[in-house]
């Protein structure tokens, strides 16, 4: 099966998938909930605007109308008015993702700096206290409550040692002094290429304990999926002929061992990345972080039904999308998998 | 069947970090169950409020101090003990009353059937478990009860996946063919021959499951989304205490303490049991 082909078939399952998230998520919004025309103005709307929603809704028709009015809805980018905000959704979301994809992506470094060469090294001397050590690491990474750990880390380093801020994304007065010029919203980018240091370093300060606390769980599988993936490489065939040919552990490890070994850690990560956006709600909502994650908590806090919808539907097109992503890139670099 | 896992057993003396978590499993297991008889005030965990002695630090009467009602939390962290595991033997149930027979038709039929279950199983696994659960609780209104359900529903299909792989790879085995061939009805094979088979495979996922589900349903808790106050679930004291935490460290400490060591108790054995019913890897522990 050639490249193409295997992309395609990859494409028209995704989209599959897809077309059955939006089913599932109709499901969750109309037809689940017993008056779901509450549900989306929330408890305490009038009776006008109860009659109203039920009219925009469509409830009076057939479900197979209904559910095209919601998918041609949806891909209009109307996703219904935040019941807490009074804005569209889809407005209120793109106006928080910049500040939650900094965070996430400073906590995916974080986890690949530290993970990669720990499952490395667990893998290199399998068996030993080190490789006992990075496993419990691993393990204890994704066992810990991450809104627990956020609260501790601010207890430390903010409360006691006052080393670092407390929460936000930076201080008021420093922005306020040193006014930031909005590029992309990701204030570290932002700061750096305006030259607006002040602001980097203040910006940087605030985003250590909250991207440590969302590392951890990317970290424990990194060390995890390294050290698994890396161990069942070693074991072929090929990396024998290259110890018996005398080649230096190190090269054997680093260069013919380790290319190998990345296709699961690379996917594995790609859909951490998803699953982050979910473990934000948590950390965002410990740290006041003004990103999509405390936009979500809120949303549940206030049953804002539209906002929580959209925030899901938004995580899980991610999540596939990141998936089909992840595997036509790892197809276009690596022939076994196309060709098996 | 049975007896190949409890040999399998042996192998746990060999892997300390296994040891570990069989020890944490079995605390957190005699906590649950005795938790009347261990808990020094067991009134405070169903709610009852002494607001005159509010905020007290830990000492010998209250190990982990009070909270701001009151309450021994140290009475209400043991008995958050045997929430968890209910919630998490519930949830676990369940996803298996859903997902294995699901799984074992997918594998054991094939065709048409197969593809239809696995697509809908993709469908479920493209939302991370957490909103998934979210949202179903959101829909169903927030309590104890429908969080369990909610987690269910978001954790089926992986039993789905683990059946209907097994059960594909048992179809073709010499001895169900002869079943077959002795006129074995299909609900007999699968039942006498194809779950038995599945079943090692299924009680280590299931293992390291129930320390993802219970640091789920803390976190719907703590989000307000599953169990309500005043009972004493870990991830709802955490939740209601937060006000209070930098100038009250025990509060939230203590409960977070306890989901960790569950937790991580579950994942170790899970983790351990997998290595050790891998033939490849025992083979290396000698």
């Amino acid at each position: 099966m050639g490249v193409y082909s295997y992309i395609a078939r990859r494409v028209m399952l995704s989209l599959i998938v897809l077309l059955g998230v939006s089913i599932l998520t109709f499901l969750l919004t109309r037809v689940v909930p017993s008056k779901p025309e509450i549900r989306w103005v929330g408890p305490r709307a009038t009776e006008e605007q109860i009659a109203r929603a039920r009219e925009e809704l469509g409830l009076d028709k057939p479900l197979y109308v209904q559910y095209w009015k919601y998918i041609t809805d949806f891909v209009r980018g109307n996703w219904g008015i935040s019941i807490r905000t009074k804005q569209p959704v889809l407005r209120d979301i793109l106006a928080r993702l910049p500040a939650s994809l900094e965070l996430i992506l400073a906590s995916m470094i974080l986890a690949v700096i530290v993970g990669l060469p720990l499952g490395i090294l667990s893998a290199a001397k399998a068996g030993s206290t080190v490789d006992h050590l990075g496993r419990l690491l691993s393990i204890a990474g994704v066992a810990l409550p991450s809104f627990w750990l956020g609260m501790i880390l601010q207890l430390v380093f903010a409360k006691e040692l006052g080393l670092l801020p407390l929460a936000e994304r930076a201080d008021m007065l420093v922005l306020l002094l040193n006014p930031l010029k909005h590029i992309t919203g990701f204030y570290l980018f932002d700061s750096l290429v305006t030259g607006n240091f002040t602001v980097f370093v203040d910006a940087l300060k605030h985003l250590v304990l909250p991207a440590v606390t969302l590392s951890t769980y990317p970290l424990g599988l990194c060390v995890r999926m390294t050290r698994a993936s890396l161990l069942e490489v070693l074991g072929e065939d090929y990396i024998r002929t290259a110890r018996a040919y005398g080649t230096r552990e190190a090269k054997v490890l680093g260069k013919y061992a380790l290319k190998n070994a990345l296709g699961p850690v690379i996917t594995v990560l790609a859909l951490t990345f998803a699953y982050s956006l979910a473990a934000t709600f948590l950390v965002e909502s410990v740290f006041a972080w003004p990103g999509l994650g405390r936009y979500a908590s809120e949303a549940i806090m206030t049953v804002d039904y539209p906002a929580i919808m959209g925030i899901t539907i938004l995580v899980a097109f991610t999540y596939i999308a990141l998936n089909l992503l992840v595997d036509i890139v790892l197809a276009l670099l690596d022939p076994r998998i196309r060709l098996g | 069947m049975l007896k190949g896992i409890l040999a399998d057993l042996r192998y746990v003396k060999r892997t300390p970090l296994t040891l570990m978590g069989l020890a944490g499993v079995l605390l957190l297991s005699i906590v649950a169950a005795c938790a009347t008889w261990i808990a020094p005030f067991p009134e405070d965990a169903r709610g009852t409020t002494h607001i005159e002695a509010k905020f007290e630090p830990p000492s010998l009467s209250h190990l982990f101090g009070t909270d701001e009602l009151g309450r021994d939390v140290f009475s209400r962290v043991i008995f958050g003990a045997r929430i968890s595991i209910v919630v998490g033997l519930f949830a676990i149930g369940l996803s298996l009353l859903i997902g294995v027979p699901l799984g074992v038709v997918a594998g054991y039929i094939g065709g048409r059937v197969d593809e239809v279950i696995m697509r809908i199983t993709d469908v479920f696994l493209s939302f991370p478990p957490l909103l998934l659960a979210m949202a179903i609780s959101v829909t169903l209104g927030p309590n104890l009860l429908n969080a369990m359900i909610a987690i269910a529903v978001a954790w089926w299909p992986w039993y789905t996946r683990i059946l209907r792989a097994e059960a594909v790879s048992v179809r073709e085995r010499a001895f169900v063919e002869a079943a077959r061939a002795m006129g074995a009805s299909p609900g007999r094979i699968i039942l006498r021959h194809i779950l038995p088979n599945c079943l090692a495979p299924l009680i280590v996922q299931a293992s390291m499951d129930l320390g993802s589900i219970i640091l789920t349903s803390a976190a719907l808790s703590y989000l307000g989304l599953g169990a309500q106050p005043p009972t004493p679930e870990w991830g709802l004291m955490i939740s209601t205490s937060r006000s209070f935490f930098l100038t009250h460290w025990w509060i939230v400490t203590f409960p977070g303490l306890a989901i960790f060591v569950a937790v991580l108790s579950f994942n170790l054995l899970g983790d351990g049991l997998r290595e050790i019913m891998d033939p490849k890897v025992r083979r290396r522990m000698g």
